[in-house]
């Protein structure tokens, strides 16, 4: 096997790693500020996504299509944060579970409704297609480099947010105790809406970026979704650094497992039996990282010592 | 040899630069009660969770009956004779009074592994369970819903599932706390023939009844503990007046 | 109207058992077969129940019991139907058409499995709980799409109905009763050990896992039998549901199948003897009628769902009888 590909692969879990971590953090920081667990949040990737779909099939303009990818997520979040997430901050779990599952339904069935159930297209732009030459003769595709150092930008410009400004010091505060901030005279409830906000934004982003290379169809969110919270019970609920790292992790995982291992199996098996249960385990390949970090740390690798 | 029958050598524990605990050892008698007492913050609710098992120090022993339990989880400690109250009542706030009670059975017993016969029908069980009942005064209320109860009953009920383990040691945490005057006499009245069953480790913020019913008091301040001695010599001590109780006692 | 939760409970019953025995003599099989649908939809609900109900595991991730009772019981016919021989590493055996045979099978291996994703899961408590059976669940499933030697994605039929001594399982009133009476097995089971020394420990485990510590129990150890049984229960509803299908495929390993499986509790009373059944006739019903008006009927579902959590505790046992649910 080449250097080349390795490389190649490097990429591709780098690129599916930094998607994950869009959706990641705005689940863990919904559920470190606020307690949540989100189920919908695979749903406002997929109205990212679709919103994205629909306006560029009608501009022509793929960043009209991103612009509106975040705007309607954004909205999208405001609107059941408003309606009814605020009623389940100090709900169980379980009725948490429930009620954003009954999201998810109601979601999936709503857009199914609007667009039919044929998958929508959104094109990558022209200026971002076609490959492009990276030093060492490899030839990688523009689009997925672009995603990567998009997905790298947002960090950046999520972890300046959170350590650097006002909104920052109120969603850390938040985090740690928030009848505290509240006596601060922070207006709790609209720092909630924004947060929740926030995170459907970067949820929809994903959607519409990652829409670029699949498909934009209903169901698209949920295989995302639970990836995500593999993610963050790798890096710790709560932890935007153990979103971060678990999505590489993840990516990383994912992506070369699906390609080494059944070259790794081949070494002591036949060609065609190595290929099918060398992608039978490699499916199985970032359930058993999570496993493994689980017995080793049950909070997760950042996640507050219990 | 005398020995104790709780007793804990050098317990540390430290959060950061915050100590709570340094390098506490005391220990608990036969028939004794062993208050300690402290302002809030001195480090006691740590140190009570350190000996039930619910925190690791970082360092230093805790031994019952000689045996060092330090390795031991908190249930294997409560097998081996710790009963502990806790410091806001944790209770099965659905079930009802003698569903808690007969849970305390259950581990006594260590009758859990028994899939079919109903429980509460079980004798040896509610047998056990009731004479925790009478004996705290809530065998009226048996079939009252914990959730229904009053506060200064739930501390009763705290104690009742305590009994029915019928521990080598009591670890008691403020079980005073948020009762009436009267509550808290009938408490100190039940707590002083108590001791001849099985010691009492009481942490306690109400010092009359801590001064009524101590045999020994430890004072503990930042993580301390700065001096033990019975209630007349704690009293008396400078440093403890200075630190702690100021001169309003 | 307040009613008593046993009248409610064996009304529900008795209805469950004249309806398929009505549509026999009306000769309409296919209400037969929704009724065996919410019987062996219930089963795997009661099974989800225990740990979710009693113990207050929210599980997410309970399709993959029901997925393991459904490849057992779709992997041992299909060597049976095919003549082939299953080799198990050291030994080979062939495949098997026996439904006792089959069930013995499907509780054994989803109760180990339970085994070992509780140990794992349960080092945790809430929410990483919940994504961690969730992420199993997914685990299963592509591991079920990528198994391609018993179908992959497209899944396995089977041809015939698996036997059981003395019945003719092809009739469908036939298949129902076998449904129906081990629902009602299970249901006596469940009802024993809810008020069992075990079901008393569960379920102040539920409540309080430092309070049972403190008695001397290990509240861990509890709560990981009981995922384990609850496993084999829902284990052996996947067999029945294969069998019923006789078709087995990845989905049902899915997750919006546990999801179902919570929401069948949720709409009949969580930690109720009953709550799965009602649930599931409620589920089956909605599915059938509502489906048949509308493509949307998740939509519906969805709303009703909303409501019942932001209004109703209890379920609707709660509501008839009214009184609250447990607390999970």
């Amino acid at each position: 096997m080449s250097s080349i590909l390795i490389f190649e692969q490097i990429l591709n879990g780098l690129q599916f790693g930094v998607m994950l971590f869009l959706m990641a953090a705005g689940l863990t920081l919904i559920f470190g500020v606020m307690g949540l667990i989100n189920l919908a949040h695979g749903s406002l990737y997929m109205v990212g996504a679709f919103a994205a779909a629909a306006v560029a099939g009608a501009t022509g303009s793929f960043f009209a299509g991103l612009v509106a990818a975040l705007a309607a997520a954004a909205l999208a979040g405001a609107i059941i944060e408003i309606g009814i997430i605020r009623r389940l901050y100090d709900a169980p779990h379980l009725d948490q579970v429930l009620a954003t599952f009954a999201l998810i339904l109601i979601f999936s069935e709503g857009t199914r409704w609007v667009f039919g159930s044929f998958p929508l297209f959104l094109n990558i732009p022209q200026g971002l297609s076609g490959p492009v030459s990276l030093p060492g003769g490899i030839e990688y595709p523009l689009y997925r480099l672009f995603l990567i150092l998009m997905g790298i930008a947002i960090a950046g410009g999520l972890w300046l947010l959170i350590e650097r400004t006002r909104i920052g010091i109120q969603i850390r505060a938040g985090e740690n105790d928030r009848e505290m901030i509240a006596a601060l005279g922070v207006d709790i409830s609209k720092l909630y809406t924004l947060v929740f906000a926030l995170g459907a934004a970067l949820a929809g982003l994903a959607g519409a970026l990652v829409g670029a290379i699949q498909s934009v169809q209903v169901g698209m969110g949920e295989p995302v979704l639970i990836l995500a919270f593999v993610v963050i019970v790798i890096g710790g609920i709560g932890s935007i650094r153990g979103a971060f790292i678990g999505a590489l992790l993840v990516g990383l995982t994912d992506t070369l497992g699906g390609v080494f291992l059944p070259e790794l199996f081949k070494l002591f098996m036949d060609s065609g039996a190595a290929q099918k249960s060398g992608s039978a385990i490699a499916s199985m390949g970032i359930y058993i990282l999570m496993g493994l970090v689980l017995i080793w740390r049950p909070t997760g690798l950042f996640g507050a010592r219990a | 040899m005398y020995r104790p029958i709780l007793a804990t050598h050098g317990l540390t524990k430290s959060f950061g630069a915050l100590n709570a605990t340094r390098d506490v050892s005391i220990d608990l008698n036969s028939k004794e009660i062993h208050a300690i007492i402290g302002p809030n913050g001195a480090g006691k609710s740590t140190l009570i969770k350190q000996i039930c098992g619910e925190m690791q120090p970082d360092s230093g022993r805790v031994t019952l009956d000689g045996q060092d339990v330090s390795k031991l989880s908190t249930f294997a400690r409560a097998r081996a004779g710790l009963g502990r109250t806790f410091q806001v009542s944790d209770l099965c706030r659905e079930d009802t009074v003698v569903e808690n009670v007969v849970l305390g059975s259950l581990g006594a017993e260590g009758a859990v592994w028994r899939f079919w016969k109903s429980a509460l029908k079980t004798r040896d069980l509610c047998e056990r369970a009731e004479r925790a009942l009478e004996r705290v005064g809530l065998i009226e209320e048996r079939y009252t819903r914990c959730a229904n109860l009053s506060h200064g009953q739930r501390r009763q009920l705290e104690v009742a599932v305590a009994l029915t383990l019928s521990p080598r040691a009591f670890i008691m945490d403020e079980p005073m706390a948020g009762l009436g005057v009267e509550g808290s006499k009938q408490m100190t009245s039940f707590l002083d023939g108590l001791r001849k069953e099985a010691p009492i480790l009481l942490v306690e913020h109400d010092m009359d009844a801590v001064f009524a019913l101590a045999d020994r008091i430890s004072v503990m301040v930042y993580g301390k503990v700065i001096a033990t001695g019975t209630p007349n010599e704690i009293r008396n001590r400078k440093e403890v007046r200075e630190a702690y109780l100021g001169d309003a006692v | 109207m307040k009613f008593e939760e046993r009248y409610l409970n064996l009304f529900v019953l008795v209805g469950l058992l004249l309806l398929p025995i009505w549509a026999q003599a009306m000769d309409e099989p296919f209400t037969i077969t929704l009724a065996t649908r919410a019987v062996i939809l219930a089963l795997a609900a009661v099974g989800l129940n225990l740990a979710l109900g009693i113990g207050g595991m929210v599980s997410f991730g309970h399709a993959v019991f029901f997925g393991i009772g459904g490849y057992a019981m779709g992997i041992l016919a299909y060597h049976a139907q095919t003549y082939t021989t299953l080799s198990l590493g050291l030994f080979e055996t062939g495949g098997t058409n026996s439904m006792p045979v089959i069930w013995l099978v499907a509780m054994l291996l989803s109760g180990a499995v339970a085994f070992v994703i509780g140990l794992l899961s349960l080092r945790t408590s809430g929410v990483y709980f919940i994504m961690i059976t969730l992420a199993f669940g997914q685990m299963f499933y592509y591991f079920a799409i990528s198994w391609a030697q018993y179908g992959g994605e497209d899944g396995l039929s089977i041809y015939v109905r698996n036997g059981f001594p003395g019945l003719n399982t092809l009739v469908p009133i036939e298949f129902f009763g076998i449904c129906f009476v081990l629902l009602c097995v299970t249901l006596v089971l469940f009802a024993r050990l809810q008020s069992s020394p075990f079901g008393l420990a569960l379920n102040a485990a539920r409540q309080s896992k430092s309070r049972v510590a403190a008695v001397g129990l290990n509240p861990t150890r509890v709560k990981l039998l009981a995922f384990v049984l609850s496993g084999a229960v829902t284990g052996l509803a996947g067999a029945l549901f294969a069998d019923l299908n006789r078709f087995v495929s990845p989905t049902m390993f899915s997750w919006q199948l546990s999801g179902e499986l919570i929401v069948l509790i949720i709409i009949g009373g969580v930690g109720r003897l009953m709550g799965p059944v009602i649930g599931a006739c409620v589920f089956v019903a909605l599915e059938h009628f509502l489906g048949e008006i509308t493509d949307f009927w998740h939509v519906s579902l969805g709303i009703i769902l909303l409501c019942i959590v932001l209004f109703g505790r209890g379920g609707l046992i709660g509501l008839i009888t009214g009184k609250e649910g447990a607390h999970v």
